[in-house]
């Protein structure tokens, strides 16, 4: 491959919601819940990256703000070269032809009026209604057999279908307009172990062959470990490290990433119960209310009163691309 | 003699189109303090065969087999012996806790119900009992929240409620449904930590119905592997992990992603779960087994017993699997 082309660069993305408190009188001003907090990172063509964090962490909120399906009220989304920001409804609409989104639930982001074979269809109708008739059954017939669905079931409707196929429809109406990238939205959440892992390797290989970007959010890190190259861990809203695969598995560096990667079980009666116990104590704070400066501070093993006051900066700690937002991972000696 | 015996359970409903057989022929048993894992994907029976233990199965269930607590048949008990062996002897922890805690009763009326109810104790000493309890599940400033509703609490704070409750009688043994599946990783593991410390404390038996393997391999002595309502194999967690002896069990492995290790494409498990209204009259998984043979279609050898208490379901010989 040639040098590789930027397909998005996302800027200190901030996504609130107005939030109104509990017995709130009608002239009570609503609260900001910050969703998503100056989050940046960039993607290149082909490339795969992996959002993880826990529930409440910002993930699908971030999709969607990239997406513009949720407004963002502050930074940049640009995608080939124009921020996407900025752009009306319409002009939107034609950009997502090539920025196409999978959803978690395979069944419920499918309409359980239309045959299968509509759902691939629609999007190329909408975008190009000049394709009709033959030229359009053999779209879809190949865009099916691509996914791993017989094309003669196409007359079926959604709920005639199990988990792991819905989630190959909703894949192949994604693919149908050729785009370049695919966020996933938790793809394989809702499915069971084995079919889990045809959707992963669906996934990989339609990468491989279509030089597809994914942006793969999910909560379990090891699936985010076998698909992504880079992979990026948030935590209430904010970015906590951001790594090449490789080196983020070998070696995390945020003291909230080393402690989710303690908690992945492993399927290995020996080596998981040689564990040491959990690390991480309590829950997630509300996002209405974060701590002060570093947000992980309440439930960090390195935090001191400092972290309560200094907000910690991302930055590349080893000048190869690995950033991390915490005060207490030095950066490499050859830095300074 | 061991504490609980599972013999041939069957569970079937009569639904409008038709029988659906949830469980098949499952035998089990289990020893005081151990835990038991039953493993398998969506429709493998797991959670249907332990509901016919506890005589939560709808109207439209037939059960049949049988089922030996420390002595006693618990199949078809009139209801009334029924509720004193509930929460008194077994408790139970289902997947989401905030479906199965009332959202109109505050937290201390639910624990103080159960105490009042079973050891027909007074109200100022079960909620005593009660706070107790919330404090050994870890509750933090346990004496205020008590007082809350169930909303109050997050996710893990609530599964934890509700492993406080089903402990407040000490039951002999517990029955924990997908404990920690609607939870994060990071809570994921302190719950399990919780609960093999709360184990070792109170001696209770447990049974962990999960589709991870991850947590079995952490925290299972035994280990049940099921598919299409039958037992596929049964052994030492250890065992299982070493040397897995059946086709399923193997190919699940296989397609589990695994954060200790690089690996470049999943194995994966061809095909989808069967439909339990017209299951194979032979093994359930013939159709997605890597190896199977062509009378595996129409019948299907009875468990073979080998090694150190060990079980499977297979036509094929052991040497086949590997």
């Amino acid at each position: 491959m040639s040098e590789q082309q930027r397909l998005l660069t996302v800027e200190n993305l901030r996504v609130t919601f107005d939030i109104m408190p509990r017995n709130a009188w009608p002239w009570t001003r609503p609260q900001p819940l910050k969703a998503v907090n100056n989050v940046s990172f960039t993607l290149n063509e082909g490339e795969t990256l992996g959002i993880v964090g826990e529930s409440g962490c910002g993930k699908s909120t971030l999709a969607r703000a990239i997406m513009g399906m949720v407004p963002s009220q502050a930074g940049k989304v640009v995608w080939l070269g124009e921020d996407l920001r900025g752009l009306n409804l319409k002009q939107l609409r034609k950009r997502r032809q090539r920025l196409q989104m999978v959803f978690q639930d395979p069944l419920a982001s499918l309409s359980p009026r239309m045959t299968v074979g509509d759902i691939i269809a629609e999007p190329l109708r909408t975008h190009y209604p000049d394709i009709k008739g033959a030229e359009l059954r053999e779209k879809v017939d190949a865009i099916m057999d691509r996914v791993g669905l017989h094309p003669h079931q196409k007359n079926r409707y959604p709920h005639e279908f199990s988990g792991g196929q819905c989630q190959r429809v909703g894949i192949a109406r994604a693919l149908i307009l050729e785009p370049k990238l695919i966020i996933c939205d938790e793809p394989v959440s809702a499915l069971d172990v084995s079919v889990q892992a045809q959707v992963i390797n669906l996934l990989k290989n339609l990468q491989r062959d279509m030089g597809l970007s994914l942006i793969f959010i999910a909560h379990d890190l090891s699936v985010v470990k076998h698909i992504s190259d880079r992979v990026m861990v948030l935590y209430l809203g904010n970015v906590a490290e951001n790594a090449p695969r490789a080196e983020l598995f070998a070696n995390p560096r945020h003291p909230y990433t080393q402690a989710l990667m303690a908690a992945v079980p492993i399927p290995d009666p020996e080596r998981e119960r040689a564990k040491p116990p959990a690390e991480l104590e309590g829950d997630l704070p509300s996002p209405m209310n974060p701590p002060s400066g570093c947000v992980f501070r309440t439930r960090c093993p390195l935090a001191t009163e400092y972290c309560g006051r200094e907000i910690p900066v991302l930055e590349d700690k080893t000048g190869a691309g690995h950033w991390v937002a915490c005060h207490y991972v030095e950066r490499d000696e050859e830095l300074n | 003699m061991a504490m609980l015996e599972v013999n041939n359970l069957e569970v079937a409903f009569d639904t409008p189109d038709g029988t659906l057989q949830a469980v098949r022929g499952l035998s089990y048993q289990l020893e005081a303090g151990q835990t038991l894992g039953i493993v398998g994907e969506s429709g493998a029976g797991k959670s249907q065969g332990v509901f016919a233990l506890m005589g939560l199965l709808p109207d439209n269930a037939r059960v049949s087999g049988e089922v030996i607590f420390e002595g006693e048949p618990l199949l078809n008990l009139p209801e009334k012996r029924m509720n004193q062996i509930r929460a008194a002897r077994i408790g139970m922890i289902f997947q989401d806790p905030m479906t199965s805690l009332n959202p109109f009763m505050k937290v201390s009326d639910q624990l103080i119900e159960v105490l009042v109810q079973h050891k027909g104790i007074s109200r100022k000493q079960a909620l005593q009992e009660s706070l107790q309890m919330l404090e050994a599940v870890r509750i933090p400033e346990a004496r205020n929240r008590i007082h809350c509703y169930p909303h109050e609490f997050s996710g893990g704070m609530r599964q934890r409620v509700m492993i406080a409750m089903s402990l407040l009688c000490r039951p002999r043994l517990l029955i924990a449904d997908e404990p920690t599946t609607a939870l994060d990783v990071t809570v994921q593991a302190q719950v399990m930590d919780l609960l093999q410390e709360l184990q070792q404390e109170f001696n209770t038996a447990i049974i962990l119905i999960t589709h991870d393997l991850g947590v079995v391999a952490g925290s299972c002595d035994q280990t049940l592997v099921m598919y299409g309502g039958q037992m596929m194999e049964f052994a030492a967690t250890r065992d299982l992990f070493r040397d897995p002896s059946h086709p399923y069990t193997k190919g699940l492995m296989g397609a589990i992603p695994r954060i200790d290790e690089q690996m470049d494409e999943l194995v994966t498990i061809p095909g989808n779960p069967p439909n339990l209204m017209n299951l194979p009259p032979g093994c359930p998984f013939c159709d997605r087994c890597p190896v199977a043979e062509p009378r595996c279609y129409h019948e299907l050898d009875p468990p073979e017993r080998f090694g150190a208490e060990r079980i499977r379901v297979c036509n094929l010989p052991r040497e086949a699997i590997r």
